[in-house]
Order: C-alpha cells, then structure tokens, then sequence
C-alpha cells in the first residue's frame, strides 16, 4: 500500500461526514413504440450527417453493397468471427468489393488498417432513440478499431434493439452485472468545433457513418 | 507592482479583437445551450439529481475510491496515488520508462495541465503529443488552453491558419476549416500509429464497475486509449461516482451544458485491457489518481461542493468576466468561475484570492451550473477567508490578503454603526463638508464621476417628509 494512498485516505475519512441516507435512482425513459423509436433515432442522426437506411433481414447485404457501390468503396474490413460474417463476404465478393478479415492482432497490421482500408463494418448492442446513439460493445469477435480507423464505419442494427433511452438500454441490459473492457456509445461521424467554433466532420475518427436498420 | 492577474487583465482588455472573438463564442454557446432546455421544469429536476449524485459521491468519497480501486484492479486496471503532481508526474515518467516510451500521444486532460506533464515528461526526453485539435493548436503555439472545454477558444480561424503555415510549410496556405482539419488528421494518424503510449483523462470513474469514462467529439480520446500498446489515465480523487446508473444522468447534462450538444459522438467506457483473444485494445491500462490539495478543500463541509464539479465549462461560458477577458488572463490552468473558487483553493488564497474579487456576483455562474455548486456563495467564502484573522487554517493562505488600513477602516464603520449619536454626527457633518471632498479617485474616476454625497442625510428628509410617499 502506497503512503500517498494511506495519507489521501487518512485525510478524507478524517472530515466529520453526513453518509446520508443514499440516493433515489429513477431510470429515466419514453413510452414510444418501435416506429417512433426508429423515427427519433434516424432524426438525430441526421442531424450529425450520419447516414441511415431501413431495411430487412433480406435485403441488408445487397442494400449494403449497393450503398457502398455508391459511395466507391473499393474495401471493407469486417470482423471474420462475427455471426453474419460469411454472408458479408459473399455479397461484397459479388460485387468486387474486396473484404478484408480482422484476423491478426493490431499491431500486426496497424499501418494496413490505418492507411489502406476505406470502410469498417460492425454490429451493435442496440441504440438509444433519444440521443441517436450506437451501443457497441467491442469484444473477442469484434475489434475496437473496426468503428474508428476506417473513415466510413458501417453499423447494422436491429430495430428491436432501439431503446428509448440510454438509462433504459443499461438495465435492460443488465451493464452493472458486468462490463466488456471497452464499451461505446457512437453517436454520429467524428467531428470537432476546435477551429474558431465552425463544425467539422472527420477529425480522427469516421468521416462518415451509415447505418443500417433491420427491421 | 501590478499582479500578475491585473496585468493579464489590462492585456486583455487592450485586445479588441479577442473581446470580439470572444463575446461572438460566448454568444453562440449560450444561446445552443438554451435551445437544448427547452423545459425549465426538466432542467432543474436534473440539475438537483446530479447535484445529489455528486454529492453523494463525496460523502462517501474514501470508500468509493477504495471500491473503484478494487474494482479497477479486478479489472486488470492498475491503481496509483499521488498527493501532489510531482509524485503524479513521477508515476507517469516510471510506467512510461519501464515500457521504453519515447513517443506519447495524449488525449484531453486538464488534469495533465495541472500536472505539467508535458513540460515534465519533455525535459526527460519523451515527447507528448496533444492530439485534441484545439489543445494540437495550442501546443503548436506553444500556449496553455484558454478554456477547459474548447482549448483554442481564444484563436480565430486565421490565426490558426497562419499557425498552421508557419509550422507546416509544406502544406499549402489555407484558411477553410475543412482544409485545416483534414491536414491536422493526416499529421495525427501518423503520430496515433507510431505513439508507444496513450494518455487521457477521465470524466466519470464508477466504482461499482472499475469503469473510465470519457466524454468526446474527434475520436482521439478513443485513438489514445486504443491504439497504443498501454494506456495511461491520469484524473483528480473526486471524479468518482457510485453506480453505473449514476452515468445517465449526468451524461445527459455534461454535454448539453458545455457545447449545447445533445450528447458528444463518443462516450468511451474502458473497464479493462485488452483480454486473451482480443485483436486490440492496450495491453496494460494504468489509472493515477491526484489529490493536489482535493482532500485539503473536502474538509470544509461548505467549500466542499467545488468538488462536485464534473467540468463543463457551462460557468465559464455564461461568465461577463470571462467574456471581457478569456483563459489567459487568469493566468491559471482553470479560469473563470470555477477557477476563480477551485484556484486560491488549491494554490492559496494568499497567492491566487485575487481571483474571488473578480467577480460582479451576478449569479450566472450558479444557475447554469449542472450540479448546483453554488459559485457566488462561495466566491463570498473565499473573500471573507482572504481576509480572516481568526483562521483556523482550513483554507490554504488564509488571512493572507488581509491589510492592516483596511481593516482598521471596517472596525472603526463598525463602531460608527453601533454608536447612534456618534453616527449622527459624522453623517452630519459629511454632508455639511461634502464639497471638501477630493473629485479625484484614482482610476475610479478616469472613467467616472467621483460620488457626490447627498446635502442632507436620508434621515432627515424622511423626519421633514415623512414616509408616506406610496
């Protein structure tokens, strides 16, 4: 155990302290039914440019390459262990759209991530309708860097998962049972303000952001 | 000799283009946060909620730290405390020399500023890379951030352009925002690939999880704690919060209150290093708590609520001090309201209570504040404690901007005040003697007209006229 540990401690617990009594907890949400939380979701990431299309479990691999075709993404990098994994492959080799597996750890290929893929493509835990957030919980199938180093991340999204808010998303949820390493909420392309308060998009992260809903 | 504030302050206020840049900023910021409360009603039942998370957060601070450090452990995240920002910067310079480090690239983190780390970590050869782009812009410049929530606030476009030319020549001149920010992300990932270490700091520790949370909008704060293999945070003891649940409610207001956004684009939650299995992600995350002199301001049951701070900026950006003359002139590593209260406190009211008289006490500070700290009263707290002569020694520099005139002037209005006939007199006779009076105040007078006192006094116009004038 540290000194500075022992005296910070020391000092604090020194002070004559009301613990009160704990604090009332409400878990905030809205009562809107699935179509208005697609609504509110898609309006506020519209708001911050991000791109959304609905669509269905048919149809979102060819929706998907269509808007890639679109946009001229030559690659997409994907996460070989994810459950829709194979499909991906299939619809963007169709179409000549090389897929690129995250196989290897980062550093084995971090200038290859950073310098030669054009798009990045992950599931998500859900989303939150009132804020237009992505819930993505990065793990051993589904690397972190897939939502940030390409500058075009691809989402797709279950409609059922869209909670009203992130209060409501959390205990639905069960987090406090027990956190990934890295958690996120992803709400738009990145962008800054930093020069003289004028919004730019694509900073570090994302230029763009598209999301696929499955309804 | 002019202090080092009052020259600051007279720098500022010859600068009329930083005032214009400024009230333009200030405006626009005011004005994005009020569209974002369009229900006062709901402004204010979420102002008290996080008022008492945080409150409650503090009463129960040793034992939150000490869970969160548990939790955190359990984690894979490695706990270090520092009481003063040597020791923190110590911490860093060791964690970072262990692993061979020469290239640091750091997110936001104002607790850095107040480590020094930079400079600290410099002078030993390691260089640090602020990869923010308002706190890129300063460092380029070779200045401190001038607000805690927009770095380069005090910058315009074309000075940043100018900057950019200078340091870059390379890059063709340009001023579109656009350009500036795609050169900027260009030199960045460079450096994010390269960078052996990540540095960042922390909005929320929760100590139910062991979880850092970070607030952002660019994506570097996940660059920094992502890419490089090890991850440094650094953050104050108060940041901590109980429950996940406390998290909500307190993001909801944190953004909307510093850049009227409705939430930033990034909210990082890292529990933990990378996991067997696992593509990416640091291999070892270290989490340094700093006291520098938290503890000391805890003990006071009334100053305490300064800890309850969860760093907004919404003070700043309503303050008409701030407004007229920006970070610098404060000259420390937090300005405006908040600075003005947390300041003298952590450096000493002898040094830094200068700080607390700067303030007209119109109250907007405290009513936009997300967790309710009552600034004004305790801008008054720390005037009062500047001047105390029976301190118990509680604040640091206590007592220390008392003057011996000043004082003597205050007992003897004291003992006119309480002694009727005495008082009498003396009213009396400034009346009859007002012309006597120098018309000449110093700089009170360069701009004003010196008070005129009444030819007779209040009471006896009210004795001859009565009260009845309703």
């Amino acid at each position: 155990m540290s000194e500075a540990r022992r005296r910070i401690l020391e000092r604090l617990r020194s002070v004559g302290r009301d613990r009160g009594e704990g604090i009332e907890r409400t878990v905030d949400r809205h009562d809107w039914d699935p179509e208005e939380r697609i609504a509110r979701f898609t309006d506020r990431m519209q708001e911050v440019r991000a791109e959304v299309q609905v669509t269905t479990e048919a149809r979102w691999s060819a929706d998907l390459v269509s808007l890639l075709k679109a946009k001229g993404v030559g690659n997409l990098v994907y996460a070989p262990d994810s459950p829709v994994a194979a499909r991906l492959e299939s619809a963007l080799q169709a179409d000549d759209i090389e897929a690129v597996p995250y196989a290897l750890e980062i550093e084995a290929w971090k200038n290859d991530l950073f310098e030669r893929m054009d798009a990045g493509f992950t599931g998500s835990r859900g989303a939150i309708a009132e804020t237009g957030s992505l819930i993505l919980w990065p793990d051993t199938s589904e690397p972190r860097l897939l939502s940030l180093v390409p500058p075009l991340h691809v989402v797709l999204l279950q409609a059922d998962d869209i909670y009203s808010t992130f209060a409501e998303a959390m205990q639905a949820q069960g987090w406090a049972q027990g956190m990934p390493t890295n958690a996120l909420l992803i709400s738009g392309p990145s962008k800054s303000a930093d020069i003289a308060q004028v919004l730019a998009y694509g900073v570090h992260g994302p230029r763009s952001l598209l999301v696929l809903i499955v309804t | 000799m002019a202090s080092d504030f009052h020259q600051g302050v007279i720098r500022s206020l010859r600068d009329g283009a930083l005032r214009g840049h400024l009230r333009r900023a200030m405006d626009m910021l005011m004005e994005k946060r009020q569209a974002l409360f369009p229900d006062p009603d709901e402004l204010e039942s979420l102002r008290r909620r996080c008022m008492a998370i945080r409150a409650h957060a503090l009463s129960n601070l040793p034992e939150l730290l000490e869970r969160a450090e548990a939790r955190c452990e359990e984690n894979g995240i490695r706990v270090h405390w520092a009481e003063t920002p040597e020791e923190a910067n110590g911490i860093v310079h060791d964690i970072l020399q262990r692993h061979g480090v020469t290239r640091l690239v750091k997110g936001k983190s104002m607790v850095s500023e107040e480590m020094g780390l930079n400079h600290y970590l410099e002078a030993r050869g390691i260089e640090c890379l602020e990869s923010d782009l308002g706190e890129f812009i300063i460092q380029l410049a070779g200045e401190t951030p001038s607000h805690i929530v927009m770095p380069a606030l005090h910058k315009s476009k074309q000075q940043i352009a100018e900057l950019f030319h200078e340091k870059f020549p390379d890059i063709p001149y340009t001023d579109d925002v656009d350009e500036l920010t795609a050169a900027a992300r260009a030199i960045l990932r460079e450096k994010f690939q390269q960078a052996e270490a990540g540095l960042s700091g922390v909005n929320f520790l929760v100590a139910e999880t062991g979880t850092l949370c970070l607030v952002e909008n660019e994506g570097n704060g996940r660059m920094s704690t992502t890419v490089p293999p090890l991850h440094i945070a650094v953050t104050g003891i108060e940041k901590v919060v109980e429950q996940l649940a406390d998290v909500p409610p307190l993001l909801s207001l944190l953004p909307r209150s510093a850049t009227g956004q409705r939430i930033t684009t990034y909210f990082n939650m890292i529990s933990g290093p990378r996991k067997s299995g696992e593509k990416d992600g640091p291999h070892e995350v270290h989490l340094v708590l700093l006291d520098n002199g938290r503890s000391r301001i805890y003990a006071d049951e009334e100053l305490q609520a300064t800890l309850r701070c969860i760093r907004c900026g919404a003070c700043i950006n309503h303050c008409p001090v701030y407004t007229r003359l920006g970070g610098h002139a404060y000259g420390t590593v937090y300005p405006g309201p908040i600075g003005s209260i947390l300041e003298p406190q952590k450096e000493g009211l002898d040094r830094l209570g200068e700080l607390a008289e700067a303030s007209t006490l119109c109250g907007a500070c405290g009513e936009v504040c997300p967790v309710r700290i009552p600034i004004p009263q305790l801008l008054n707290r720390l005037r009062w404690e500047s001047v105390r002569r029976d301190g118990d020694g509680g604040t640091r520099g206590q007592g220390g901007r008392r003057k011996s005139s000043q004082a003597a002037l205050w007992r003897a209005w004291a003992s006119l005040a309480s002694h009727p006939k005495l008082y009498r007199i003396a009213v009396a006779s400034a009346s009859r003697f007002r012309r006597l009076l120098p018309q000449q105040l110093g700089p009170w007078t360069s701009v004003r007209k010196a008070p005129r006192i009444a030819d007779k006094p209040l009471r006896q116009i009210v004795d001859a006229e009565g009260e009845g004038h309703e």
